[in-house]
């Protein structure tokens, strides 16, 4: 057999696995609007995304995951809760890294259902984990919802905590607008002048562009505003700071971070889900014990999850991507579905890196 | 086969390419009719002279058609991706200057940063129900200095010429463009912004590591290497 007819057929084996579980299959499009997908990422998705266009549709992408057309279709006629499970091609830019495919499949199992976050979160976990068996894999696994957790705890104006929310996906940005906002990086003298002068405020520069004058008004009122704040307190930064590094098996991490807790009382109830989440994984047979947990993982992937994260990872092999991954998306069924939404959770593997990992072991 | 070197083939571009290689004893010229992209390199044997457009002149040498090309850092580093693995750079010749920077109206009064810039993005997206829209052509320098500076919810439009007037026409909110003096973008009532400096530009020799040299034409790139490193 060839080798991507190994790999098809790997694929069609993990998906009659996941129908098994009661996922029904589905078949999205490849091409999908470039509408929706720039709306959701930004310009950033130009980078990963082909983008391809015709004079009517306008702008079109092939699809760079399922989670957004599945998403959009369950929104659309999906009954509740379901269950989905989808094989097929997804298509990424490699610019920078010519050595990566730029077209491989992914096999997916994806649930929408409300009443069991914990359960269904282990659910997915386990099962992909079951896929996984007998490779040499590590389970990185994180939690986004405890982090946002404690932003919007913090003792601060609602201007500062969703300028940092809107930036947890950022490291490097949400990094210095803690820093402004703690006080510790010096305000620039432009700042300085544009809060002390009087009067009026575009002076003598003429008024150009869609961005009116009020606007421009508005955000300096608000600059002075954020200018009277006080600074973010020392011991909610240090504590913000200690849950970020936290990286330890998950018993030591929730005992680390519970103890973090004291200084930021808003991330007992996330902390409270997590431990719902270890009892459902470890009911499915999930070694906690061994299991990794980083409070920072999954900040730098794309920017949907906002809870439980995972990913499985070749320690030999350092330069793959990760062989399967996923997490909860509940924000995401409230962007896409225009009234309804729905918490959901999901994850895809690679068949032809487990295929490759598998060649290698023997 | 010969040592081919790719060169502008009009404008201020092409007659300083032309005049810095005269310095140092290479002459350049363009042959036939003023219509006509031929040309002829004496100074040294086994040499071709391969006119073409600037904007073309990174994918010939990183497909390996010539060997050598004259053309700006900005339109390499555009246009190629890996370009570090693709291109050596020889030599910056020292003119053709040009700044690719990030402008806003001036009476953003507000905005001097990209700090600024990425909290005005937002609360622009959040007024207007689309994301604050900037004109350029150089998409992928810009887009990348953006993700790197951790600045969203913008769009690139493209605009291949008059940029500095999208502003005006409210095709776009502000623009990302090449500039030598800022004289344009002040005549537009734009403003630099103090940390949107995306690249420094010039004109620059290149030599393509993906062509293949027989010894013949590596013999002429070391005769041509002695020429301009002698010189400076």
């Amino acid at each position: 057999m060839s080798e991507r007819s190994q790999t098809l057929a790997r694929a069609a084996r993990l998906r009659m696995n996941f129908e098994a579980a009661g996922a029904q299959v589905v078949e999205p499009p490849l091409l999908q609007p470039a509408g929706t997908l720039l709306d959701l990422y930004g310009e950033d998705i130009r980078a990963r995304a082909y983008v391809t266009s015709d004079a009517v549709r306008g702008e079109q992408m092939l699809r760079p995951d399922f989670t957004l057309p599945v998403v959009q279709m369950h929104m659309r006629d999906g009954a509740e809760p379901a269950r989905y499970t989808y094989s097929g091609e997804v298509f990424r830019r490699q610019e920078h890294d010519p050595d990566r495919s730029n077209e491989y499949l992914q096999v997916g199992y994806e649930i929408f259902e409300r009443d069991d976050p914990a359960g269904a979160d282990a659910e997915v976990f386990a099962l992909i984990a079951l896929q996984l068996r007998g490779l040499p894999l590590r389970a990185a696994t994180g939690d986004i919802g405890i982090l946002m957790a404690a932003v919007e705890g913090l003792n601060t104006t609602e201007m500062r905590k969703a300028a940092l929310m809107r930036h947890i996906w950022r490291p490097r940005r949400f990094r210095s607008l803690l820093d402004r906002y703690a006080g510790r990086s010096p305000v620039p003298d432009s700042r300085l002048k544009l809060l002390s002068s009087e009067g009026p405020l575009t002076g003598s520069a003429t008024v150009l562009g869609k961005r009116s004058e009020a606007e421009v008004a508005e955000r300096v009122a608000l600059l002075r505003e954020d200018a009277a704040a006080p600074p973010i307190a020392e011991n909610e930064l240090l504590a913000l700071e200690a849950l970020m590094a936290v990286r330890e098996t998950v018993p030591f991490a929730v005992e680390q971070m519970r103890d973090i807790a004291v200084d930021l009382p808003a991330i007992s109830p996330a902390l409270d889900r997590l431990d719902k989440r270890v009892a459902a994984l470890k009911a499915r047979g999930i070694d906690i014990d061994t299991l990794d947990f980083e409070a920072s993982y999954g900040r730098t992937s794309m920017e949907y999850y906002d809870g439980f994260v995972f990913g499985f990872y070749a320690g030999s092999r350092p330069d793959l991507p990760p062989i399967a991954s996923g997490g909860r998306y509940d924000a995401l069924t409230r962007q896409l579905g225009q009234e309804g939404e729905i918490p959901a959770v999901g994850g895809v593997l690679r068949p032809d890196l487990m295929l490759m990992l598998e060649e290698g072991q023997s | 086969m010969s040592l081919k070197l790719g060169v502008p083939s009009k404008g201020r571009l092409m007659e300083k390419t032309f005049d810095w290689f005269a310095k140092r004893g290479l002459t350049l010229a363009r042959t036939g009719s003023e219509r006509e992209y031929a040309g002829a390199i004496e100074g040294v044997a086994g040499m071709e002279l391969v006119l073409l457009s600037a904007g073309e002149i990174p994918r010939e040498l990183a497909a390996g058609r010539i060997h050598l090309g004259v053309t700006g850092t900005d339109l390499v580093q555009e246009k190629l991706p890996l370009w570090e693995q693709q291109l050596e750079e020889m030599q910056p010749l020292g003119f053709g200057h040009a700044d690719l920077i990030l402008a806003v109206p001036q009476c953003w009064i507000d905005v001097e940063t990209l700090d600024d810039l990425d909290a005005v993005a937002a609360s622009f997206r959040k007024a207007h129900g689309h994301r604050l829209r900037i004109a350029t052509k150089y998409h992928r320098l810009v887009r990348e200095f953006l993700t790197e500076a951790g600045v969203a919810d913008y769009q690139l439009v493209d605009s291949q010429g008059a940029t500095e007037g999208t502003v005006k026409n409210e095709t776009a909110e502000m623009v990302a463009d090449i500039t030598s003096t800022g004289e344009t973008l002040r005549a537009n009532h734009l403003k630099l912004l103090s940390d949107g400096l995306v690249l420094q530009s010039q004109a620059t020799l290149w030599r393509s590591r993906v062509a293949s040299y027989s010894e013949a034409e590596r013999e002429a790139l070391k005769a041509l290497s002695a020429l301009i490193h002698g010189e400076t």
